[in-house]
């Protein structure tokens, strides 16, 4: 049992700067005890993974509400090039259902929708936090 | 002594004490209600709580200060809201085709969104290609829009544009016009993004220039517009960004009242004529589903707006008092689960917006939660309207709702709160000095927290999320999701790329130096250059790349709640 907080990335990838989901669910995250970093809208697939080795973090959660998932398998890619195949990612907002195969083969440890509540947005963070935990140790 | 005996006020209903006895014995845990705006409300509302009196300063007729009760004498006697839904999707032959079926099937009013790669201020060929027409059209010159526009009346049809500063939409716009042989003076619509302060705050989104940029850019547009575009209509004042971010109803109006008061206060501080201005000015808002205190917000807000424009600004053209409002059915209401439910949603929505009086309305699709509506789910969508107006007759009476001793009691309490917003904005120095200390990205912030955390208690009920909750909803129907013909989209680009290629590097660059020169000269008018820029075949991208190394990059005050 660790008892190192989880640190998450909660970020938002592509054009659309919608972020009233993004805000939310870190404050949910950091309400769970969570260690919690937060950019800006607009990252690109390079700039998630520069925070990600930067920050150490054991999660990166996506925000996306206007179709910016189109790009997460992209991102996916990079993370395992840098080594970081083993950082959960966790994509939350719309997500239209014949589209969230594509996210899960390519890697996304879960696909939350609208309406999700905060205990299960926490505990698929935390799921996600443990798969990594486990590989790298 | 001539001491005068205070009257109780009115009649107390004579069953008034035995209804309480009764009511508390039947329910004597009950607990406070409150809604959105956080104002308690009671079981029943009686001539105690509304009497009736001062209906000439408070209500008057319709058309008649303060406008209580609508901004024109005949409403929707005299003529019905527009209906103008939001249309935008792949490039710009691919909005042709839809629009023309649009105004085939009798649309008045069109609309234009870009492709958020626009809205990001840049190019088709500066974003992966996945991303291009999913949510707009990809307009990135003069020619793009003469091609969306082929075949489109765009002297006779009012275009709304969503199109934050620097405006290229409307500088695109303006450059068919003029190659089509059609007189600026005709052309209608609106610049419907054209408020940056609720971009900085609320849509970060649109948010492209440095706050004074945006600021400068936005004075010069207004001015352009008035002297040169008479009938187009530069100022939306945007209070659905802050409400769908999280801001109470109440908050809502305040903040873009006090928006306003900050966009007519810059424009007449720059010398333009305060009632050309608030003329042609109009007001964009969400509507939730909060039934009648959506209906109490439009009420109040108008009542408010025509105080503020005649006694505070000091307008003297009754025009400029009037309240013009568009209204979006709220998409934060709507739910992924059981999505046909939101067919009912958006029906209780557009009722407080009709009775709320708005001239303009747009009804969302069913599939808003999902994705990009479909065809299916947008017709719905005006349907719902014309079954609202023509078949529930809601329109037979102008503000049917008057009278309530509830909606009149909520709409002078909706009323208080809007004014203690704008005091406590007005505190801070103004909307635009409140937004750059942050002091709003937090109010909303936090209501936007309370409100989820209402429904995650279950103290806010949202069908098939929080309470009726059916096992197997995902198997609900859901419109296939379609995304632009990537073909296509790559065929766009390549030829966007080509065109550039195409012209004279020299003419390219004098053009911009042109845009530059005027962007640091505080004496010429930023827009009048990106027009000239856009008629000369500068894009999209390049114009605000210009723009943003002068006059600064948005970035908006982003912090998490």
């Amino acid at each position: 049992m660790s008892a190192e907080p989880v640190r998450v990335l909660v970020t938002k990838l592509g054009l659309d700067g919608h972020d009233r989901g993004s805000r939310l669910v870190a404050r949910m995250l950091r309400d769970a005890a969570m260690e919690v970093v937060y950019t800006a809208p607009w990252q690109t697939v390079e700039s998630v993974v520069e925070v990600a080795i930067e920050e150490d973090v054991d999660v990166i959660g996506i925000s996306s509400l206007a179709t910016d998932h189109l790009i997460v398998p992209a991102l996916m890619e990079r993370l395992r090039a840098a080594g970081l195949g083993a950082v959960g990612v966790v994509v939350g907002g719309i997500v239209p259902d014949d589209e969230q195969p594509a996210l899960v083969e390519a890697g996304v440890h879960a696909v939350l929708g609208p309406g999700a509540s905060r205990a299960e947005i926490v505990a698929a963070v935390r799921e996600a936090a443990t798969a990594r935990r486990r590989v790298s140790t | 002594m001539s001491e005068t005996t205070e009257t109780a006020g009115p009649p107390r209903p004579a069953g008034e004490e035995d209804w309480r006895a009764a009511y508390d014995e039947a329910l004597p845990d009950a607990p406070t209600v409150r809604n959105r705006s956080r104002i308690e409300v009671k079981p029943i509302y009686t001539p105690v709580d509304w009497d009736g009196s001062g209906y000439d300063e408070q209500l008057a007729m319709p058309g008649q200060y303060p406008f209580t009760r609508g901004i024109y004498p005949t409403m929707y006697r005299g003529r019905t809201w527009s209906q103008r839904q939001l249309i935008g999707l792949g490039t710009p032959a691919d909005y042709n085709t839809r629009v023309r079926a649009l105004l085939d099937a009798g649309t008045t009013a069109i609309s234009l969104i870009p492709c958020n790669s626009g809205f990001r201020g840049v190019d088709c060929d500066e974003v992966p290609l996945p991303l291009l027409g999913t949510c707009g059209t990809v307009v990135n010159t003069v020619d793009d829009m003469d091609e969306a526009l082929a075949g489109v009346g765009i002297g006779e049809i009012s275009t709304a544009m969503n199109d934050p500063s620097p405006f290229t939409l409307l500088a695109f716009l303006l450059g068919v016009a003029t190659r089509r042989g059609i007189g600026w003076d005709s052309i209608t619509g609106t610049s419907n993004q054209s408020d940056y302060l609720s971009h900085f705050i609320a849509n970060h989104m649109f948010y492209r220039l440095s706050l004074a940029g945006s600021r400068r850019v936005f004075v010069d547009h207004v001015a352009f517009c008035t002297e040169r575009v008479p009938r187009w209509n530069p100022i939306s004042v945007v209070g659905q960004h802050m409400q769908q971010a999280g801001a109470t109803p109440a908050e809502a109006m305040g903040f873009t009242l006090s928006t306003a008061l900050q966009h007519a206060e810059d424009c007449a501080a720059a010398g333009l004529d305060l009632d050309a201005v608030l003329r042609r000015l109009t007001f964009f808002f969400d509507i939730s589903i909060s039934f009648f205190e959506e209906v109490a917000k439009f009420r109040a807000g108008r009542r408010v707006w025509a105080r503020l424009a005649r006694e505070r600004l000091g307008a003297t053209d009754p025009r400029s008092w009037r309240f013009k409002f568009h209204g979006q059915t709220s998409g934060v209401d709507l739910t992924r689960q059981q999505p046909l439910n939101n067919i009912a949603r958006v029906t209780a929505q557009a009722m407080a917006g009709i009775f709320g009086g708005l001239q303009s309305l747009h009804t969302d699709a069913y599939d808003e939660a999902i994705a990009t509506p479909s065809e299916e789910a947008a017709r719905i969508a005006v349907a719902t309207q014309n079954i609202l107006r023509e078949e529930a007759h809601l329109c037979d009476v102008i503000d049917p709702l008057a009278g309530s001793y509830y909606v009149e009691t909520l709409t002078d309490e909706m009323e208080s709160e809007i004014l203690a917003v704008i005091e406590r904005i007005d505190d801070t120095g103004g909307m635009y000095a409140a937004a750059e200390a942050g002091l709003v990205q937090d109010l909303i912030g936090d209501s936007s927290h309370e409100h989820a955390m209402r429904i995650e208690d279950g103290a806010e009920t949202v069908v098939g999320v929080n309470r009726y909750v059916v096992e197997g909803d995902e198997d609900d129907p859901v419109p296939p999701t379609r995304r632009p013909d990537p073909e296509a989209m790559a065929a766009h680009v390549a030829a966007f790329v080509d065109y550039k290629r195409s012209r004279s590097a020299g003419e390219v660059r004098k053009r911009l130096g042109d845009l530059s020169r005027a962007a640091n000269d505080p004496g010429s008018n930023v827009f009048a250059a990106v027009v000239d820029a856009a008629a000369a075949g500068i894009t999209h991208g390049e114009i605000i790349g210009c723009l943003r190394e002068e006059l600064g990059f948005g970035h908006p005050l982003v912090r998490a709640s």
